[in-house]
């Protein structure tokens, strides 16, 4: 057995019937240089490209969220992807560079509870940009904020009158100092001489107006990046929010949290409204809590959560207020006699995404990946193992909960392809379609293809630029087991997003931000 | 030298202030924008500020939003109508901002300015506004567009009408929902303006992809719409065309679709006339009053009553009572909420005798309703039954209820029906009241929370008031001055302050006889608090008494107070000596 636990996959699917894709290294934000310390508050926690792709959002720990616009030239336009397509390569790919940042969630303290709420970024979701301004939302634990991120002019002040009445007011004080006939670009400090005065009254103006009085002058030549905050829409959430997602009606969006999804209006932050509510009367009947919700791409009454024993339930929001009666369940009946300790924790599903047309749903549970048809509800359409090779470990990841790590997952905007992150900071890209044996295992690094195929007995510190594998924090030594093969449970790659409509993904390692293309 | 003049120094720091780094003072210059206006003289205002407003569209909501207000009436500083195209620039960018509130004042305030301005002005510039907002790159300037269609078309040529005719039918499939949105809120403002050979033709075409919309935000403006075509459609049409999508919109598979038809239902019922309200109409509300949604029952029930007013009384008992029977026992407490806080309206639409034996046995089960509000709704309603059926028939199960809503757990229930008491004073009469409710009146007075006897002080107030003081002084008076000697200091706080608030209603007689001898007893308390709040008591008496009382008992107990050790104490009485002075002097 290989470190990566699919070298194999990737070897049989190179006769798979779609091109498989050649991954390769584009860029990276925030690459650590050789032994220095990850700060736990740069590590990203979040992660979301736009809807057109043009844009990349990360959120991470210490509650900052960062901003990426694309750089490669848009001229090419759609011609491009078409081209793009039919495998036109010219080393063209998205390419991002660093666009601003600003501060959405701060560590603060419940007082009435006694709980400290942590400033970490759960989730960003990109709403519908407008006159060039871009919004977003982003949530910590309890609260959701909206932001609007928008060029600002630097305004610059010129010509006030206070300036010509100072001067006049104080005339003895000022005599000195007046630069008769100056413009000065100043706001303050400049006294300019002002002669011709009317000589009305101000309360009762003349019908010409009085022409000694000037509107002040801006002269603005830069312009700054400025993020405010729009809307706060707090105190909705008795537990942790997992998930936020934007509705395609352009105007309400849900959120989420272990018991309960709310419905809010973008506009309203004062009130929402409980769709659904999994809560028992007795907490001590607790079974089962949401991991992840999801509007549906096109529906807007249509909406999908997932839930720690592994099912997805679909809803309806047209059939009533409350929707605590899913329409459809998606569940994977166990295989008899395979049930141990480990079971249900495995089964919890860390995150559910729509595919881009809305018919097929990814879901992500500790060991696989999951796609399943919304109008099939016996089972999924296609199931990747991911980390079948940790069966036997099971053990130790319980022991250092490394079992309830949440991977998400992502699908390709053309909904062939899905991926998901791993441990070591791997991640594993699986082509969906019909007879598709494509599975890649990359890691993220400069060198995504450095798989894990090399002799097990070096297991890290092979190449200088694994910088990656030069860090590790604490006591905590990589998991090689007898055979060797290592797992670093403290590297883990657990958030990624696909580029809406090319063959570019970003991931998350720690505190750097790592995109590749294909 | 030439000098400034000195009462220029403010408008001038007005004007600088527009660019102030402070919002509060930018919102203070923005807000006195007809000032600086009037300062600069119109021509000015033409030619500078006007302009100078059109670039300052980057500031913040709050300033943009009162900048969009004081634009709207603007024209008479801008030198009148024929000036009045001056003020759409500024406008016009105002329409396009992300922020919906500026955008619709914005709006609001380009169709005031609009609809001043001469028909001319309205073809050479409004129009052309109007088709540059309709095509705008982002959703905002095409959602503010939809919202000044109604201006525009009415001065348009043929052709431009034409033209603003198929901007809006594209409005109304634009590819956002939010436009889509905009187009079906305005479509009622606009049809209005359509003459009536394209409102049957084009309005209607557009009216019909609205209803057919994949978007639930989209289709339940599109109800709205209905009430709104259907009262410019003559009758015939209107039954053709609008009904059936009534009808549809009932049986819409999204609930908040037939929420909304339960809401409008009424509405559409003016448009359609009778004779298919009967056939239609009444079994869609029928099937919407026993929607399997408690939301739509919700709504549906609290318009039964304006429903019942509009079809005929056999209509009313034969098909909707039946169904308000039902809700009476829904199983949703918010459904016989709303439905108690409107059935007492039906007891006028359907008469004495079906009211009394249909409608009574509904009251008399929403005043047992377990749910406090309901009883509440009930109770607040009560005049109107009352003039149908009388109060004896009521009385009996309408004690037990007040009684029980009197001593429900929840004070906010108690205080909800303490407001209601001297309503239903007025309703029962002295017998009644007398027998029945005068000693709750009193136990609240003795409630454990504040608010309550706080709010029963003021109901003996308006007890007083409603039957005049020969009654209050037989049968407030006696039982209020008793508990002056309760143990609990709080308890003869109450008394004071209802005493401080019969005084002006019971007049200078029974205040000097009665009340103020108590207040002279109390202001020995031993309590600081009792002794500050008799100054304070005492100082609102002076006005009613005598002059000669106040000298004889109020000030000697006044000035005994001035010289308590506590410091309080002391205060409220100088206070109080003080103002004895100054009514002397005066």
């Amino acid at each position: 057995m290989d470190g990566g636990g699919g070298g194999g996959e990737v070897a049989s699917a190179e006769a798979g019937p779609p091109a498989l894709l050649d991954w390769k290294f584009s860029q990276v934000f925030g690459e650590r240089t050789a032994g220095e310390e990850v700060q736990e508050v740069d590590i990203i926690s979040a992660i979301e490209f736009d809807k057109s792709g043009d844009h990349l959002a990360t959120g991470d720990r210490g509650g900052r969220v960062v901003l990426f616009e694309r750089t490669d030239s848009k001229e090419h336009g759609r011609n491009r992807r078409d081209l793009e397509r039919m495998d036109y390569s010219d080393g063209r790919h998205p390419e991002f560079r660093y666009k601003t940042e600003f501060q959405s969630h701060e560590p603060e303290f419940d007082y009435l509870k006694s709980l400290e709420i942590e400033e970490k970024i759960n989730k960003i979701r990109w709403c519908q940009a407008a006159n060039g301004a871009l919004f977003l939302l982003s949530t910590n634990d309890k609260t959701i904020k909206f932001w609007k991120v928008q060029e600002k002019k630097v305004k610059k002040l010129s010509d006030m009158n206070a300036d010509t009445f100072k001067g006049a007011g104080n005339s003895s004080v000022a005599s000195s100092s007046i630069s008769s006939g100056l413009k000065q670009g100043l706001a303050n400090g400049s006294y300019t001489d002002r002669s011709n005065n009317s000589l009305s009254n101000a309360l009762s103006f003349p019908p010409g107006g009085i022409p000694s009085l000037r509107l002040p002058v801006v002269t603005s030549s830069e312009t700054n990046l400025v993020a405010r905050c729009r809307r706060v829409y707090a105190h909705a959430h008795d537990y942790h929010i997992n998930s936020i997602s934007n509705n395609s009606d352009g105007e309400t969006f849900i959120s989420a949290d272990d018991l309960r999804v709310n419905l809010w209006n973008l506009e309203i932050c004062n009130q929402s409204f409980n769709i659904v509510d999994v809560k028992p009367t007795n907490m001590e009947d607790l079974t089962e809590v949401i991991t992840s919700a999801e509007f549906h791409p096109t529906h807007c009454n249509m909406l999908a959560y997932s839930s720690s024993k592994g099912s997805i339930r679909l809803i309806d929001l047209r059939q009533s207020a409350l929707c605590d009666s899913h329409s459809k369940l998606f569940e994977e009946q166990e295989a008899p006699g395979s049930r141990s300790f480990f079971t249900e924790i495995i089964a919890s599903i860390s995150d559910i995404k729509f595919a881009r047309d809305g018919r097929y749903i990814l879901s992500r549970d500790y060991m696989t990946l999951k796609l399943w048809d919304i109008n099939m509800d016996s089972g999924p359409v296609s199931t990747f193992q991911v980390h079948e090779h940790l069966r036997p470990k099971l053990c130790d990841l319980y022991e250092n909960d490394s079992i309830f790590d949440k991977f998400e997952c992502c699908l390709s905007g053309d909904g062939q392809r899905v991926a998901t992150g791993s441990y070591s900071n791997l991640f594993r890209v699986f082509g969906r379609g019909p007879g598709s044996t494509e599975a890649t295992t990359l890691e993220a690094s400069k060198n995504p293809m450095r798989r894990q195929v090399q002799a097990p007995s070096r297991p890290s510190r092979s190449l200088g630029s694994s910088i990656t594998r030069v860090v590790r924090r604490g006591a905590e030594s990589p998991g090689v087991d007898a055979n060797g093969n290592s797992f670093d449970f403290t590297t883990k790659l657990l958030h990624l997003a696909w580029h809406p409509s090319e063959n570019s993904i970003a991931c998350a390692a720690a505190n750097s931000l790592y995109m590749y293309y294909a | 030298m030439a000098m400034v003049d000195e009462p220029l120094y403010p408008i001038a720091v007005l004007i600088d202030e527009l660019k102030n780094d402070d919002i509060q003072l930018r919102l203070n210059s923005i807000r006195r924008l007809s000032t600086i206006a009037r300062a600069l003289g119109e021509e000015r205002t033409r030619k500078e500020l006007i302009p100078f407003l059109s670039e300052n569209n980057d500031d913040d909501d709050e300033v943009l939003l009162a900048m969009a207000e004081e634009l709207g009436v603007f024209i008479p500083y801008v030198g009148g109508v024929e000036h009045a195209h001056v003020l759409l620039p500024p406008l016009e960018t105002l329409c396009t901002v992300e922020e919906t509130c500026v955008r619709d004042k914005a709006v609001e305030s380009l169709c005031r300015v609009g609809s001043q301005m001469k028909e001319s002005n309205l073809v050479d510039s409004f129009i052309p506004l109007v088709k540059r907002l309709a095509a705008g790159e982002w959703f905002t300037a095409r959602v503010s567009a939809c919202g000044l269609c109604h201006i525009a078309y009415p001065s348009a040529s043929e052709m431009l009408k034409t033209e603003l005719r198929s901007i809006y039918s594209q409005l109304c499939q634009d590819d956002m929902p939010m436009v889509r949105r905009a187009a079906a809120a305005n479509l009622g403002k606009f049809a209005s303006t359509v003459e009536a050979s394209y409102l049957k033709s084009d309005i209607m075409s557009m009216f019909e992809d609205l209803t057919q919309d994949d978007q639930d935000s989209v289709r339940l403006l599109a109800v709205e719409g209905c009430a709104a075509l259907g009262k410019l459609l003559d009758p015939q049409d209107c039954v053709g065309h609008i009904l059936p999508v009534i009808v549809n919109f009932s049986q819409d598979k999204s609930w908040r679709v037939r929420y909304m038809v339960a809401n409008q239902l009424y509405e559409l019922c003016e448009a359609v006339g009778p004779e298919p309200t009967r056939t239609d109409l009444v079994p869609a509300y029928v099937r919407i009053l026993r929607d399997n949604e408690a939301e739509v029952r919700i709504a549906a029930a609290g318009k039964v009553t304006k429903f019942c007013r509009i079809v005929n009384p056999e209509l009313a008992i034969q098909h909707i009572l039946p169904c308000v029977k039902e809700l009476s026992s829904d199983s949703s407490q918010h459904v016989r909420s709303a439905l108690a806080s409107v059935i007492m309206g039906m007891a006028p639409v359907l008469g004495k005798d079906a009211t009394i034996e249909q409608l009574l046995p509904i009251f008399l089960s929403l005043l047992k309703d377990e749910f406090p509000d309901v009883r509440l709704n009930i109770i607040s309603k009560l005049d109107q039954v009352n003039q149908v059926i009388g109060i004896d028939l009521l009385s009996q199960s309408l004690l037990p209820a007040i009684v029980e809503l009197a001593e429900d757990r929840h004070w906010r229930v108690r205080l909800a029906i303490i407001e209601y008491i001297p309503l239903l004073a007025s309703q029962l009469g002295v017998g009644f009241f007398d027998d029945k409710l005068g000693a709750l009146c009193m136990q609240w007075l003795q409630d454990k929370v504040y608010s309550i006897r706080d709010a029963a002080a003021n109901n003996l107030k308006r007890l007083a008031e409603e039957f005049g003081p020969e009654w209050a002084m037989q049968h407030i008076v006696p039982q209020v001055l008793d508990m002056i000697n309760n143990p609990h200091y709080l308890y003869r706080m109450t008394v004071l302050r209802s005493i401080a608030l019969l005084a002006p209603v019971m007049g200078s007689e029974i205040t000097c006889s009665h009340l103020l001898p108590v207040m002279v007893t109390a202001s020995k308390d031993r309590v600081p608090n009792i002794k500050f709040n008799v100054a304070k008591v005492l100082q609102s008496m002076i006005p009613i008494v005598d002059h000669s009382v106040v000298e004889k008992s109020v000030r000697p107990s006044l000035v005994e107070l001035a010289e308590d050790p506590d410091v309080d104490v002391r205060f409220f009485a100088n206070q109080a000596l003080q103002s004895i002075d100054h009514v002397m002097m005066s």
